[in-house]
């Protein structure tokens, strides 16, 4: 991975990084992913991929209403509050 | 030294009323006192709470309530399972102050069962790491040589057992994070099947692999613990409705019939010699007791590390896309858009390793690289599954080292992370396949403890806990040591 793309992978993380741990980042990355290159040795044209160790199905329960945590509980770690919600800067011009 | 002891017996000791929950407590908060200045198993130490819990199992006692063997008992989970009001950061700067407002399913019922909670333990930043130097608070230390590293990601968890400031502890295990740890420590370190135990309220890592377990004394005291925190839970859809065994009250010591497998490749290139030849003398003991003993080949276990470097990491980066400095966690000041608040939240909150991962994660499933990476790894997944299950329709278990080596010096591969990663070659194909493991002490090379690791067939911990257990009972010596300088902390603790 070159800088460029180290840039492009940050962006979409929502990660930034100065300039001394973005090439410390490409460096790891980089001796990460050449060792991960082993994975082209296996022959895999017939194998099903396996997302998961428990049999894939979907597991169905009654849609019954129970208590849950109320808004104010949920809030009490938020580290901004505007009223009964979470703040954020404001994002939409007046 | 009380806190030496197992569960089984300081439960009946308590049962006599030989002494009180609020003495057992007042002593494991002493050893922490004394003990974990240097150690550091502990980011939060709960004397208050553990009291109280303690005099609750003391009053319910008295009432001459029918009680859980684990009532009383003092214990410590790792800082990535949530308890409601008390503090859980998960090693990370990220969840600094972060109060659940829920807890663990897990402790819930250990909850219920009148266990005492003396803390919560270190380990590396959202269980990424195998030495619990990655924590963004301090390092842990090995009570067997305070130089070294008591593994990770659990190496509080691991710590606190071996050092006797608490009798057992919960980990999680993600690739190896409970048996790497108890290897490195000398206790008993046990990985369910996948869905064996649920995962609410475990802060997520790598959702398919992750699974929560016991690190205790003994394999019976895993076995105890396992029963108190295993089952369906309602709000863990991937936890499997199967039976709940009393596995502690089946063990018996036998082995006669019991056909064990010795996967050539778990004794190969990168793994210490004497650590080799210490858990193929243990395999040699169990045959010496009636069990059969033959080599086998998992073929592709060389390429289980390449493949959860690409499905720990991109399972991770979507878990950990949640920490947007919004609802809870750390929040960037000063952030004048959205994006930048998320970026700067992230930038401050996360530590290196949990960061590369991230960005290992996001890049192995961005476009253009998700078949290359992530579908090209679920497809070698599904062979390393089908080399165990091969396996399985030959042996009932597989004996192997739990680590290549013993544990190694504070920050010798730091500075490498492609070298930490190979310190859990052993563990990670077992998280793969979704198997339960157990690692136990089986001697000590150059003085450090050594773990032999068994592995199961799915939802068959009760074979691998009962050749765990018979190892163990036919090997006291290594249950007896315990770390210099540990047990000699008192006048009276011999």
């Amino acid at each position: 991975m070159n800088r460029e793309q180290v840039l492009h992978v940050a962006r979409l993380a929502r990660l930034s990084f100065t300039e001394d741990e973005l090439e410390e980042m490409a460096r790891g990355m980089n001796a990460i992913l050449a060792y991960i290159d082993l994975l082209k040795r296996v022959d895999t044209a017939a194998v099903a991929p396996m997302a998961h160790a428990t049999a894939p199905a979907n597991v169905f329960r009654e849609d019954e209403p129970a208590p849950s945590l109320s808004p104010e509980e949920w809030l009490q770690a938020a580290p901004w509050r505007s009223g009964p919600f979470a703040g954020v800067p404001r994002f939409v011009e007046e | 030294m009380r806190l030496l002891g197992s569960i089984d017996r300081l439960a009946s000791e308590l049962a006599r009323k030989e002494y009180s929950a609020v003495e057992l407590v007042e002593e494991a908060l002493d050893r922490v006192e004394r003990l974990d200045g240097t150690l550091r198993a502990f980011i939060t130490v709960l004397p208050e709470t553990a009291l109280a819990q303690a005099a609750a199992v003391d009053r319910a006692r008295s009432r001459g309530d029918r009680l859980s063997p684990l009532a009383g008992i003092p214990m410590a989970l790792k800082d990535n399972l949530c308890t409601r009001g008390i503090p859980t950061t998960c090693g990370s700067r990220m969840l600094d102050g972060y109060r659940p407002p829920y807890s663990a399913t897990v402790w819930r019922r250990l909850e219920a069962a009148g266990a005492v909670l003396v803390g919560k333990t270190n380990l590396d930043e959202f269980a990424m790491g195998s030495s619990t130097e990655n924590s963004a608070f301090f390092p842990t230390r090995n009570p067997w040589d305070p130089k070294r590293v008591p593994g990770g990601s659990s190496g509080g968890s691991a710590a606190a057992v071996a050092a006797g400031e608490v009798v057992y502890a919960l980990g999680s295990d993600t690739g190896g994070s409970i048996r790497q740890p108890a290897s490195f420590t000398g206790v008993v370190g046990l990985k369910p099947t996948y869905g064996r135990v649920s995962r609410y309220g475990l802060i997520a890592f790598a959702s398919s692999l992750d699974q929560v377990g016991p690190l205790a004394r003994t394999v019976r005291d895993s076995a105890t613990v396992l029963h108190a925190i295993s089952g369906h839970d309602p709000l863990d859809s991937t936890s499997a409705a199967v039976p709940v065994p009393d596995w502690a009250a089946r063990l018996d010591g036998e082995v006669r019939g019991i056909k064990i497998g010795v996967p050539l490749e778990y004794f190969g290139t990168g793994v210490d010699p004497e650590v080799a030849r210490l858990v193929r003398q243990a395999v040699d003991l169990l045959v010496g007791m009636g069990a059969e003993a033959a080599e086998c080949s998992l073929p592709h276990t060389e390429y289980a590390v390449a493949t959860y470097y690409v499905l720990a990491p991109a399972e991770a980066s979507s878990n950990l896309a949640r920490y947007d400095g919004v609802r809870y966690g750390w929040r960037a000041p000063g952030a004048k858009s959205l994006t930048e608040l998320y970026t700067l939240s992230r930038q401050q909150g996360f530590g290196r390793e949990v960061k590369r991962r991230i960005m290992l994660g996001t890049y192995a499933l961005s476009a253009g690289y998700y078949e290359a990476y992530y579908l090209k790894s679920q497809k070698v997944r599904s062979l390393i599954r089908q080399d165990f299950d091969r396996a399985f329709e030959r042996f009932d278990v597989l004996a192997m080292p739990t680590s290549p080596e013993v544990a190694f010096r504070h920050g010798e591969r730091a500075s490498d992370p492609l070298r930490m990663y190979m310190a859990d070659a052993l563990t990670i194909p077992v998280n793969l396949a979704g198997l339960p493991g157990i690692s136990l002490p089986c001697g000590f090379s150059r003085g450090l403890p050594v773990g032999l690791q068994l592995v199961g067939r799915p939802f068959e911990e009760e074979t691998l806990l009962r050749v765990a257990h018979a190892y163990e009972v036919a090997t006291p010596e290594w249950r007896q040591a315990v770390p210099p300088g540990i047990a000699a902390g008192r006048g009276d603790d011999a």
